[in-house]
Protein backbone atom coordinates (compact mmCIF):
# COMPACT_ATOMS: atom_id res chain seq x y z
CA UNK A 1 0.00 0.00 0.00
CA UNK A 2 1.18 3.50 -0.96
CA UNK A 3 0.14 4.98 2.42
CA UNK A 4 2.13 2.82 4.34
CA UNK A 5 4.76 4.39 6.26
CA UNK A 6 6.18 1.37 7.69
CA UNK A 7 6.80 -1.95 6.39
CA UNK A 8 8.18 -4.70 8.25
CA UNK A 9 8.76 -8.02 5.98
CA UNK A 10 10.51 -11.30 7.60
CA UNK A 11 11.94 -9.40 10.85
CA UNK A 12 13.75 -12.48 13.03
CA UNK A 13 15.38 -11.35 15.92
CA UNK A 14 17.02 -13.03 18.73
CA UNK A 15 18.76 -12.86 21.89
CA UNK A 16 21.57 -14.91 21.85
CA UNK A 17 20.58 -18.09 20.63
CA UNK A 18 17.15 -17.87 21.52
CA UNK A 19 15.03 -16.82 18.72
CA UNK A 20 12.06 -14.03 20.18
CA UNK A 21 10.76 -13.04 16.85
CA UNK A 22 9.89 -15.74 13.92
CA UNK A 23 9.63 -13.98 10.34
CA UNK A 24 7.19 -11.01 11.26
CA UNK A 25 5.19 -9.12 8.17
CA UNK A 26 3.22 -6.31 9.38
CA UNK A 27 2.29 -2.92 7.58
CA UNK A 28 1.07 0.16 9.36
CA UNK A 29 -0.75 3.09 7.83
CA UNK A 30 0.05 6.86 8.35
CA UNK A 31 -1.46 8.71 10.80
CA UNK A 32 -2.86 5.36 12.86
CA UNK A 33 -2.92 4.05 16.19
CA UNK A 34 -1.22 0.22 16.01
CA UNK A 35 -2.01 -1.74 19.32
CA UNK A 36 0.29 -4.97 19.85
CA UNK A 37 -1.18 -7.72 22.50
CA UNK A 38 -0.18 -10.85 23.53
CA UNK A 39 1.31 -12.39 26.95
CA UNK A 40 4.05 -11.60 28.33
CA UNK A 41 7.14 -12.73 26.51
CA UNK A 42 5.62 -13.22 23.15
CA UNK A 43 8.12 -10.91 21.61
CA UNK A 44 5.59 -7.75 21.06
CA UNK A 45 8.18 -5.18 23.28
CA UNK A 46 10.88 -7.20 21.30
CA UNK A 47 9.12 -6.29 18.25
CA UNK A 48 8.84 -2.22 18.60
CA UNK A 49 12.49 -2.51 19.89
CA UNK A 50 13.46 -3.25 16.07
CA UNK A 51 11.93 -0.47 14.66
CA UNK A 52 14.03 1.72 16.08
CA UNK A 53 16.79 -0.46 16.12
CA UNK A 54 17.20 -0.79 19.95
CA UNK A 55 16.87 -3.97 20.11
CA UNK A 56 20.58 -4.38 19.37
CA UNK A 57 21.90 -2.38 21.89
CA UNK A 58 21.27 -5.46 24.12
CA UNK A 59 24.19 -7.23 24.63
CA UNK A 60 23.86 -10.45 22.12
CA UNK A 61 20.99 -9.66 20.76
CA UNK A 62 20.68 -9.33 16.95
CA UNK A 63 18.60 -8.96 13.97
CA UNK A 64 17.56 -9.97 10.56
CA UNK A 65 14.95 -8.92 8.20
CA UNK A 66 13.95 -5.96 6.39
CA UNK A 67 12.24 -2.81 8.12
CA UNK A 68 10.88 -0.34 5.57
CA UNK A 69 10.68 3.28 7.13
CA UNK A 70 9.31 5.27 4.37
CA UNK A 71 10.66 3.49 2.01
CA UNK A 72 13.81 2.67 3.16
CA UNK A 73 15.03 -0.18 4.98
CA UNK A 74 16.72 0.68 8.01
CA UNK A 75 18.78 -2.70 8.61
CA UNK A 76 20.67 -1.46 5.37
CA UNK A 77 24.32 -1.93 5.44
CA UNK A 78 25.02 1.57 5.14
CA UNK A 79 22.47 3.09 7.81
CA UNK A 80 23.42 4.48 10.74
CA UNK A 81 21.15 3.51 13.75
CA UNK A 82 21.47 6.58 15.69
CA UNK A 83 20.24 8.49 12.74
CA UNK A 84 17.24 6.00 12.62
CA UNK A 85 16.46 6.87 16.32
CA UNK A 86 16.16 10.16 15.95
CA UNK A 87 13.21 9.61 13.24
CA UNK A 88 11.46 6.93 15.40
CA UNK A 89 10.29 8.31 18.65
CA UNK A 90 10.47 5.80 21.71
CA UNK A 91 8.01 5.77 25.26
CA UNK A 92 9.52 3.50 27.68
CA UNK A 93 7.31 1.12 30.37
CA UNK A 94 9.36 3.15 33.41
CA UNK A 95 9.16 7.15 32.81
CA UNK A 96 13.04 7.67 32.36
CA UNK A 97 13.24 11.96 32.30
CA UNK A 98 16.98 12.45 32.68
CA UNK A 99 17.22 13.22 36.59
CA UNK A 100 20.42 15.71 36.43
CA UNK A 101 18.15 17.53 33.59
CA UNK A 102 15.28 20.13 34.36
CA UNK A 103 12.08 19.66 32.65
CA UNK A 104 13.14 21.96 29.73
CA UNK A 105 16.23 20.21 29.57
CA UNK A 106 14.69 17.05 29.19
CA UNK A 107 12.52 18.48 26.40
CA UNK A 108 15.01 19.36 24.44
CA UNK A 109 18.15 17.08 25.06
CA UNK A 110 16.86 15.43 21.69
CA UNK A 111 17.16 18.41 20.10
CA UNK A 112 20.67 19.73 21.13
CA UNK A 113 21.68 15.98 20.13
CA UNK A 114 20.73 16.93 16.68
CA UNK A 115 22.99 20.45 17.05
CA UNK A 116 19.87 22.76 17.37
CA UNK A 117 21.33 24.96 20.21
CA UNK A 118 19.43 28.40 19.41
CA UNK A 119 17.69 29.50 22.60
CA UNK A 120 14.82 30.62 21.04
CA UNK A 121 14.45 27.78 18.85
CA UNK A 122 14.61 25.58 21.95
CA UNK A 123 12.14 28.21 23.62
CA UNK A 124 9.77 27.83 21.03
CA UNK A 125 9.87 23.74 20.37
CA UNK A 126 9.61 22.64 24.09
CA UNK A 127 6.35 24.86 24.48
CA UNK A 128 5.11 22.92 21.62
CA UNK A 129 5.82 19.80 22.80
CA UNK A 130 5.03 20.42 26.37
CA UNK A 131 1.18 21.74 24.94
CA UNK A 132 1.29 18.52 22.46
CA UNK A 133 1.98 15.92 25.50
CA UNK A 134 -0.81 17.88 27.42
CA UNK A 135 1.47 18.92 30.10
CA UNK A 136 2.29 22.73 29.36
CA UNK A 137 -0.18 24.17 32.27
CA UNK A 138 1.15 21.57 34.81
CA UNK A 139 4.76 22.84 34.22
CA UNK A 140 4.83 26.06 32.69
CA UNK A 141 6.08 27.53 35.76
CA UNK A 142 8.36 24.85 36.55
CA UNK A 143 10.36 24.27 33.82
CA UNK A 144 13.60 25.05 36.06
CA UNK A 145 13.15 22.20 38.36
CA UNK A 146 14.31 18.69 37.84
CA UNK A 147 12.50 16.36 35.96
CA UNK A 148 12.28 14.03 38.24
CA UNK A 149 10.56 16.11 40.67
CA UNK A 150 7.03 15.63 38.71
CA UNK A 151 4.74 12.86 39.48
CA UNK A 152 4.77 9.76 37.43
CA UNK A 153 1.99 10.50 35.04
CA UNK A 154 3.92 13.94 34.65
CA UNK A 155 7.09 12.27 33.82
CA UNK A 156 5.96 9.75 31.52
CA UNK A 157 4.48 12.83 29.32
CA UNK A 158 7.10 14.58 29.92
CA UNK A 159 9.14 11.71 28.24
CA UNK A 160 6.23 11.83 25.59
CA UNK A 161 7.34 15.55 25.56
CA UNK A 162 10.97 14.81 24.95
CA UNK A 163 10.20 11.81 22.62
CA UNK A 164 8.19 14.40 20.40
CA UNK A 165 10.31 17.59 20.58
CA UNK A 166 12.40 15.72 17.32
CA UNK A 167 9.13 15.59 15.31
CA UNK A 168 9.61 12.40 14.74
CA UNK A 169 7.19 10.43 11.84
CA UNK A 170 6.67 7.72 14.38
CA UNK A 171 5.95 6.83 17.85
CA UNK A 172 6.82 3.88 19.80
CA UNK A 173 5.35 3.31 23.02
CA UNK A 174 6.23 -0.28 25.04
CA UNK A 175 3.51 -0.37 27.79
CA UNK A 176 3.49 3.32 28.51
CA UNK A 177 0.89 3.19 30.93
CA UNK A 178 1.74 0.00 33.07
CA UNK A 179 3.58 2.02 35.98
CA UNK A 180 0.67 4.20 36.29
CA UNK A 181 -2.78 5.24 38.36
CA UNK A 182 -5.69 5.09 36.41
CA UNK A 183 -6.42 8.88 36.09
CA UNK A 184 -2.74 9.37 34.45
CA UNK A 185 -3.18 6.47 31.95
CA UNK A 186 -6.63 7.91 30.85
CA UNK A 187 -4.77 10.82 30.39
CA UNK A 188 -2.31 9.61 28.30
CA UNK A 189 -4.75 6.97 26.07
CA UNK A 190 -6.29 10.51 25.42
CA UNK A 191 -3.32 11.87 24.07
CA UNK A 192 -2.27 9.22 22.04
CA UNK A 193 -5.81 9.97 20.11
CA UNK A 194 -5.06 13.58 19.73
CA UNK A 195 -1.34 12.57 18.55
CA UNK A 196 -2.97 10.58 15.84
CA UNK A 197 -3.08 14.19 13.53
CA UNK A 198 0.49 14.63 13.84
CA UNK A 199 2.03 11.51 14.01
CA UNK A 200 1.82 6.91 13.28
CA UNK A 201 1.85 5.70 17.01
CA UNK A 202 2.54 1.78 17.08
CA UNK A 203 1.75 0.83 20.95
CA UNK A 204 3.02 -2.38 22.95
CA UNK A 205 -0.24 -2.83 25.76
CA UNK A 206 -1.11 -5.92 28.03
CA UNK A 207 -4.70 -4.39 28.58
CA UNK A 208 -6.39 -5.43 26.00
CA UNK A 209 -9.22 -2.52 26.81
CA UNK A 210 -6.59 -0.19 26.09
CA UNK A 211 -5.92 -1.53 22.69
CA UNK A 212 -9.76 -1.85 22.46
CA UNK A 213 -10.41 1.80 23.27
CA UNK A 214 -7.83 3.28 21.32
CA UNK A 215 -6.24 1.35 18.81
CA UNK A 216 -7.06 1.03 14.80
CA UNK A 217 -5.47 -1.60 14.10
CA UNK A 218 -3.93 -4.72 16.85
CA UNK A 219 -1.39 -7.20 16.41
CA UNK A 220 -1.75 -10.52 18.54
CA UNK A 221 1.65 -12.09 18.89
CA UNK A 222 1.93 -15.38 20.77
CA UNK A 223 5.89 -17.34 21.26
CA UNK A 224 7.50 -15.01 18.81
CA UNK A 225 4.90 -15.37 15.89
CA UNK A 226 2.45 -12.52 14.79
CA UNK A 227 -0.71 -14.33 15.18
CA UNK A 228 -3.53 -12.19 13.57
CA UNK A 229 -3.10 -8.50 12.23
CA UNK A 230 -6.20 -5.97 11.41
CA UNK A 231 -8.77 -4.12 12.47
CA UNK A 232 -9.47 -3.51 16.23
CA UNK A 233 -12.98 -3.75 16.28
CA UNK A 234 -12.80 -7.20 14.16
CA UNK A 235 -10.24 -8.46 15.96
CA UNK A 236 -12.03 -8.30 19.51
CA UNK A 237 -15.46 -9.10 17.59
CA UNK A 238 -14.96 -11.58 15.34
CA UNK A 239 -11.56 -12.87 15.52
CA UNK A 240 -10.29 -15.57 12.78
CA UNK A 241 -7.94 -17.26 14.42
CA UNK A 242 -8.57 -19.54 17.25
CA UNK A 243 -5.61 -18.63 19.56
CA UNK A 244 -7.18 -14.75 19.09
CA UNK A 245 -10.03 -15.78 20.60
CA UNK A 246 -8.98 -18.19 23.43
CA UNK A 247 -6.15 -15.14 24.19
CA UNK A 248 -8.88 -12.19 24.31
CA UNK A 249 -11.39 -14.12 26.14
CA UNK A 250 -8.74 -14.54 28.91
CA UNK A 251 -8.60 -18.21 28.11
CA UNK A 252 -4.82 -17.94 28.71
CA UNK A 253 -2.42 -15.66 29.13
CA UNK B 1 -1.01 -36.17 87.77
CA UNK B 2 -3.88 -33.40 87.91
CA UNK B 3 -3.49 -30.54 86.10
CA UNK B 4 -2.20 -27.29 89.05
CA UNK B 5 -3.87 -24.48 88.90
CA UNK B 6 -0.45 -22.24 88.67
CA UNK B 7 0.05 -20.17 85.52
CA UNK B 8 3.80 -21.02 85.62
CA UNK B 9 3.23 -25.07 85.35
CA UNK B 10 4.56 -26.24 81.94
CA UNK B 11 1.46 -28.07 80.90
CA UNK B 12 -0.78 -25.26 81.37
CA UNK B 13 1.83 -21.96 79.75
CA UNK B 14 0.41 -21.66 76.26
CA UNK B 15 3.26 -21.26 73.27
CA UNK B 16 2.62 -17.37 73.29
CA UNK B 17 3.36 -17.17 77.72
CA UNK B 18 6.55 -19.18 77.11
CA UNK B 19 7.70 -16.74 73.92
CA UNK B 20 6.94 -13.51 76.02
CA UNK B 21 8.18 -14.72 79.39
CA UNK B 22 11.72 -15.20 77.57
CA UNK B 23 13.59 -12.92 79.43
CA UNK B 24 17.21 -13.94 78.52
CA UNK B 25 16.49 -12.83 75.05
CA UNK B 26 16.28 -9.04 75.84
CA UNK B 27 18.90 -10.24 77.99
CA UNK B 28 21.42 -11.31 75.10
CA UNK B 29 19.95 -8.74 72.97
CA UNK B 30 21.49 -5.88 75.52
CA UNK B 31 24.67 -7.90 75.71
CA UNK B 32 25.11 -7.65 72.34
CA UNK B 33 24.00 -3.80 72.19
CA UNK B 34 26.23 -2.60 74.84
CA UNK B 35 29.41 -4.93 73.10
CA UNK B 36 28.68 -2.91 69.81
CA UNK B 37 28.21 0.12 71.70
CA UNK B 38 31.79 -0.47 73.71
CA UNK B 39 33.44 -1.41 70.45
CA UNK B 40 31.78 1.68 68.82
CA UNK B 41 32.91 4.00 71.54
CA UNK B 42 36.47 2.41 71.28
CA UNK B 43 37.20 3.24 68.17
CA UNK B 44 35.97 7.04 68.77
CA UNK B 45 37.98 6.98 71.66
CA UNK B 46 41.13 5.39 69.70
CA UNK B 47 40.93 8.39 67.03
CA UNK B 48 40.75 10.88 70.06
CA UNK B 49 43.82 9.13 72.04
CA UNK B 50 46.04 9.59 68.45
CA UNK B 51 45.49 13.46 68.36
CA UNK B 52 46.04 13.91 71.79
CA UNK B 53 49.05 11.62 71.35
CA UNK B 54 50.28 13.67 68.89
CA UNK B 55 49.59 16.86 70.39
CA UNK B 56 51.77 15.93 73.91
CA UNK B 57 54.60 14.70 71.61
CA UNK B 58 54.73 18.11 69.84
CA UNK B 59 53.88 20.03 72.72
CA UNK B 60 58.04 20.93 73.06
CA UNK B 61 57.71 21.78 69.03
CA UNK B 62 55.00 23.86 69.54
CA UNK B 63 56.45 25.65 72.38
CA UNK B 64 59.45 26.70 71.10
CA UNK B 65 58.44 28.09 68.18
CA UNK B 66 54.01 28.15 67.58
CA UNK B 67 51.96 26.37 65.14
CA UNK B 68 51.80 29.43 62.52
CA UNK B 69 55.66 30.21 62.62
CA UNK B 70 56.13 26.28 62.41
CA UNK B 71 53.70 25.85 59.53
CA UNK B 72 55.13 29.32 57.36
CA UNK B 73 58.72 28.87 57.96
CA UNK B 74 60.16 27.35 55.05
CA UNK B 75 63.68 26.08 56.28
CA UNK B 76 63.81 22.42 57.51
CA UNK B 77 67.35 21.85 58.65
CA UNK B 78 67.43 19.54 61.21
CA UNK B 79 71.74 20.38 62.11
CA UNK B 80 70.65 23.95 62.51
CA UNK B 81 67.42 22.53 64.48
CA UNK B 82 65.90 25.02 62.65
CA UNK B 83 62.34 23.46 61.75
CA UNK B 84 60.03 24.91 59.84
CA UNK B 85 57.20 22.64 58.03
CA UNK B 86 56.26 24.81 54.90
CA UNK B 87 58.36 23.07 52.53
CA UNK B 88 57.06 19.35 53.66
CA UNK B 89 53.28 20.63 53.39
CA UNK B 90 54.25 22.11 49.86
CA UNK B 91 55.19 18.90 48.97
CA UNK B 92 52.34 16.98 50.28
CA UNK B 93 49.97 19.25 48.03
CA UNK B 94 51.86 19.57 45.15
CA UNK B 95 52.15 15.65 44.70
CA UNK B 96 49.08 14.80 45.83
CA UNK B 97 47.35 17.43 43.53
CA UNK B 98 49.46 15.97 40.84
CA UNK B 99 48.42 12.57 41.46
CA UNK B 100 44.67 13.56 41.01
CA UNK B 101 45.01 15.60 37.69
CA UNK B 102 46.54 12.50 36.33
CA UNK B 103 44.72 9.67 37.71
CA UNK B 104 41.08 10.80 38.28
CA UNK B 105 40.48 11.57 34.02
CA UNK B 106 42.14 7.97 33.41
CA UNK B 107 40.03 6.73 36.45
CA UNK B 108 36.60 7.99 35.10
CA UNK B 109 38.03 6.75 31.74
CA UNK B 110 38.81 2.74 32.95
CA UNK B 111 35.48 2.70 34.61
CA UNK B 112 33.35 4.05 31.60
CA UNK B 113 35.62 1.58 29.38
CA UNK B 114 34.84 -1.60 32.00
CA UNK B 115 31.14 -0.67 32.83
CA UNK B 116 29.71 0.95 29.17
CA UNK B 117 31.70 0.26 26.34
CA UNK B 118 33.69 -3.48 26.99
CA UNK B 119 32.27 -6.70 25.56
CA UNK B 120 31.19 -8.42 29.30
CA UNK B 121 33.88 -11.18 29.23
CA UNK B 122 37.05 -7.96 28.56
CA UNK B 123 35.43 -5.73 30.60
CA UNK B 124 35.20 -8.20 33.76
CA UNK B 125 39.12 -9.27 33.26
CA UNK B 126 40.79 -4.90 32.86
CA UNK B 127 38.15 -3.79 36.13
CA UNK B 128 39.81 -6.87 38.10
CA UNK B 129 43.45 -6.08 36.89
CA UNK B 130 42.83 -2.84 37.81
CA UNK B 131 41.35 -3.10 41.02
CA UNK B 132 44.59 -5.82 41.86
CA UNK B 133 46.69 -2.60 42.22
CA UNK B 134 45.43 -2.14 45.03
CA UNK B 135 46.79 -4.94 46.45
CA UNK B 136 50.10 -4.47 45.55
CA UNK B 137 52.20 -3.81 48.90
CA UNK B 138 53.14 0.03 48.23
CA UNK B 139 56.92 -0.68 48.93
CA UNK B 140 56.85 -2.59 45.80
CA UNK B 141 55.32 0.46 43.75
CA UNK B 142 58.68 2.44 45.04
CA UNK B 143 60.79 -0.26 44.55
CA UNK B 144 59.37 -0.13 40.62
CA UNK B 145 59.80 3.56 40.62
CA UNK B 146 63.45 3.33 41.60
CA UNK B 147 64.43 0.94 39.60
CA UNK B 148 62.60 1.63 36.37
CA UNK B 149 60.43 4.83 36.51
CA UNK B 150 63.02 6.81 38.01
CA UNK B 151 65.57 6.11 35.56
CA UNK B 152 62.92 6.54 32.75
CA UNK B 153 62.50 10.04 33.34
CA UNK B 154 65.41 11.03 34.08
CA UNK B 155 66.89 9.35 31.14
CA UNK B 156 64.32 9.89 28.41
CA UNK B 157 61.25 11.85 29.49
CA UNK B 158 62.17 14.96 31.89
CA UNK B 159 64.81 16.53 29.28
CA UNK B 160 62.62 16.01 26.29
CA UNK B 161 60.22 18.20 28.49
CA UNK B 162 62.85 20.44 29.50
CA UNK B 163 63.80 20.74 25.97
CA UNK B 164 60.42 21.84 25.20
CA UNK B 165 59.12 23.48 27.61
CA UNK B 166 61.79 24.21 29.68
CA UNK B 167 61.02 28.34 29.80
CA UNK B 168 58.40 27.18 31.85
CA UNK B 169 59.24 27.35 35.55
CA UNK B 170 57.38 24.06 36.50
CA UNK B 171 59.43 21.89 33.55
CA UNK B 172 62.71 24.06 34.49
CA UNK B 173 66.50 22.56 35.87
CA UNK B 174 68.26 19.63 35.50
CA UNK B 175 66.58 16.35 35.17
CA UNK B 176 67.03 14.57 38.93
CA UNK B 177 64.19 11.92 37.88
CA UNK B 178 63.73 12.06 41.38
CA UNK B 179 61.15 14.78 42.40
CA UNK B 180 57.74 16.02 42.55
CA UNK B 181 56.89 14.78 39.50
CA UNK B 182 58.04 11.21 39.69
CA UNK B 183 56.10 11.08 43.34
CA UNK B 184 52.87 12.13 42.07
CA UNK B 185 53.06 9.53 38.84
CA UNK B 186 53.81 6.66 41.50
CA UNK B 187 50.91 7.83 43.42
CA UNK B 188 48.47 8.19 40.51
CA UNK B 189 49.19 4.75 39.99
CA UNK B 190 48.33 3.65 43.62
CA UNK B 191 45.16 5.93 43.38
CA UNK B 192 43.52 4.59 40.26
CA UNK B 193 41.89 1.54 41.24
CA UNK B 194 40.15 3.35 44.33
CA UNK B 195 38.96 6.20 41.83
CA UNK B 196 38.02 3.94 39.13
CA UNK B 197 36.40 1.58 41.63
CA UNK B 198 34.10 3.72 43.49
CA UNK B 199 33.01 5.29 39.61
CA UNK B 200 32.49 1.97 38.21
CA UNK B 201 29.95 1.21 41.37
CA UNK B 202 28.34 4.97 41.07
CA UNK B 203 27.67 4.35 37.20
CA UNK B 204 26.70 0.78 37.52
CA UNK B 205 24.00 2.34 39.66
CA UNK B 206 22.22 4.01 36.63
CA UNK B 207 18.89 2.10 35.63
CA UNK B 208 19.46 0.59 31.92
CA UNK B 209 16.32 2.70 31.20
CA UNK B 210 18.37 5.74 31.77
CA UNK B 211 20.72 4.61 28.97
CA UNK B 212 18.02 3.45 26.75
CA UNK B 213 16.37 7.01 27.15
CA UNK B 214 19.15 8.62 25.28
CA UNK B 215 20.02 6.12 22.98
CA UNK B 216 15.99 6.23 21.61
CA UNK B 217 16.83 9.87 21.15
CA UNK B 218 19.51 9.35 19.00
CA UNK B 219 22.30 9.51 21.12
CA UNK B 220 25.71 8.19 20.06
CA UNK B 221 27.83 6.36 22.15
CA UNK B 222 29.39 9.00 23.94
CA UNK B 223 26.51 11.10 24.16
CA UNK B 224 24.60 8.29 25.87
CA UNK B 225 27.55 8.46 28.37
CA UNK B 226 27.54 11.78 28.98
CA UNK B 227 23.67 12.66 29.06
CA UNK B 228 22.88 9.39 30.93
CA UNK B 229 25.70 8.00 32.98
CA UNK B 230 28.07 11.08 33.89
CA UNK B 231 26.00 13.80 34.80
CA UNK B 232 24.12 12.04 37.10
CA UNK B 233 27.05 10.74 38.68
CA UNK B 234 28.87 14.51 39.59
CA UNK B 235 28.40 13.96 43.58
CA UNK B 236 29.20 10.24 43.15
CA UNK B 237 32.80 11.13 40.91
CA UNK B 238 33.47 13.99 43.27
CA UNK B 239 33.41 11.40 46.89
CA UNK B 240 35.83 9.03 44.49
CA UNK B 241 38.00 11.36 44.26
CA UNK B 242 37.94 12.10 47.37
CA UNK B 243 38.50 8.88 48.72
CA UNK B 244 41.80 9.08 46.15
CA UNK B 245 42.49 12.98 47.55
CA UNK B 246 42.94 10.66 51.30
CA UNK B 247 44.57 8.18 49.87
CA UNK B 248 47.60 9.70 48.20
CA UNK B 249 47.84 12.76 51.24
CA UNK B 250 48.99 9.62 53.39
CA UNK B 251 50.90 7.34 51.26
CA UNK B 252 54.12 7.22 52.77
CA UNK B 253 56.52 4.46 51.39
CA UNK B 254 56.62 4.54 47.80
CA UNK B 255 56.80 8.11 47.82
CA UNK B 256 59.47 8.62 50.11
CA UNK B 257 61.47 5.90 47.76
CA UNK B 258 60.88 8.36 44.75
CA UNK B 259 60.43 11.75 45.91
CA UNK B 260 64.27 12.68 46.57
CA UNK B 261 63.69 13.77 50.14
CA UNK B 262 65.11 17.38 50.08
CA UNK B 263 62.75 19.77 52.16
CA UNK B 264 62.77 22.61 49.68
CA UNK B 265 60.40 24.90 47.85
CA UNK B 266 61.04 24.90 43.93
CA UNK B 267 58.88 25.41 41.08
CA UNK B 268 60.04 23.24 39.09
CA UNK B 269 58.29 19.62 39.26
CA UNK B 270 60.99 17.87 38.71
CA UNK B 271 63.43 18.57 41.83
CA UNK B 272 63.44 16.81 44.67
CA UNK B 273 61.06 17.46 47.80
CA UNK B 274 59.93 16.07 50.57
CA UNK B 275 56.24 15.40 51.82
CA UNK B 276 54.56 15.29 55.72
CA UNK B 277 54.68 11.41 55.85
CA UNK B 278 57.97 10.92 54.15
CA UNK B 279 59.88 13.45 56.65
CA UNK B 280 58.74 11.13 59.32
CA UNK B 281 59.87 7.87 57.62
CA UNK B 282 62.86 8.96 56.85
CA UNK B 283 64.05 11.03 60.46
CA UNK B 284 62.13 9.67 63.07
CA UNK B 285 64.68 6.53 63.59
CA UNK B 286 67.54 8.71 63.48
CA UNK B 287 65.92 12.08 65.31
CA UNK B 288 68.56 12.51 68.64
CA UNK B 289 67.55 15.49 69.62
CA UNK B 290 63.86 16.44 71.58
CA UNK B 291 63.38 19.22 69.72
CA UNK B 292 63.59 17.24 65.88
CA UNK B 293 61.43 14.49 67.30
CA UNK B 294 58.97 16.95 68.51
CA UNK B 295 59.07 18.86 65.35
CA UNK B 296 58.45 15.45 63.36
CA UNK B 297 55.29 14.50 66.26
CA UNK B 298 54.04 18.16 65.18
CA UNK B 299 54.27 17.16 61.66
CA UNK B 300 52.55 14.14 61.98
CA UNK B 301 50.06 15.93 64.03
CA UNK B 302 49.20 18.44 61.60
CA UNK B 303 48.90 15.59 58.71
CA UNK B 304 46.50 14.06 61.01
CA UNK B 305 44.18 17.13 61.21
CA UNK B 306 44.65 17.74 57.67
CA UNK B 307 43.46 14.66 56.48
CA UNK B 308 40.74 14.24 58.94
CA UNK B 309 39.17 17.44 57.79
CA UNK B 310 39.77 16.30 54.02
CA UNK B 311 37.81 13.09 53.93
CA UNK B 312 35.18 15.18 56.58
CA UNK B 313 34.78 18.06 54.31
CA UNK B 314 34.46 15.71 51.61
CA UNK B 315 32.09 13.19 52.99
CA UNK B 316 29.78 16.59 54.55
CA UNK B 317 30.03 17.42 50.67
CA UNK B 318 28.94 14.19 49.25
CA UNK B 319 26.04 13.73 51.49
CA UNK B 320 24.94 17.62 51.01
CA UNK B 321 24.90 16.44 47.12
CA UNK B 322 23.07 13.09 47.31
CA UNK B 323 20.06 13.92 49.76
CA UNK B 324 19.65 17.33 47.66
CA UNK B 325 19.32 14.72 44.63
CA UNK B 326 17.08 12.35 46.81
CA UNK B 327 14.60 15.45 47.57
CA UNK B 328 14.86 16.12 43.65
CA UNK B 329 12.99 12.93 43.65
Amino acid sequence: MPDDILSVEGLCAWFGEHQALKSIDLNVASHSVTALIGPSGCGKSTFVRCLNRLHEEVPGASASGKVLLQGKNIYDANVDPVLIRRKVGMVFQKPNPFPALSVFDNVVAGLKLAGIRRKSVLKEVAEKSLRQAALWEEVKDKLDKAGTSLSGGQQQRLCIARALAVEPPILLMDEPTSALDPISTAKIEELVVQLKKDITIIMVTHNMQQAARISDRTAFFLLGELIEFGDTSSLFTVPKEKKTEQYITGKFG
Amino acid sequence: MKSSPLPMNNQNTSVFEKIILRKDVRFADRVFFWITRLIALLLVGLLVSMGLFLLNASSLAIRSSGIVSFVSTSVWDPVKEVYGALPVVYGTLVSSVLSLIIAFPLSIGIALFVNELAPAAIGRIVGFLVEMLAAIPSVIYGLWGVFVLVPFLREYLQPWLISKLGFFPLFEGPAYGVGLFSAGLILSLMIIPTISSISREVFAAIPRGQREAALALGATRWEMMKLSVLESSKAGMFGAMMLGLGRALGETMAVTMVIGNRAQIVASLFAPAQTMSSVIANEYAEATSDLHLSSLALVGLILFVVTFVTSSLARLLVWRVTRSQRKLK
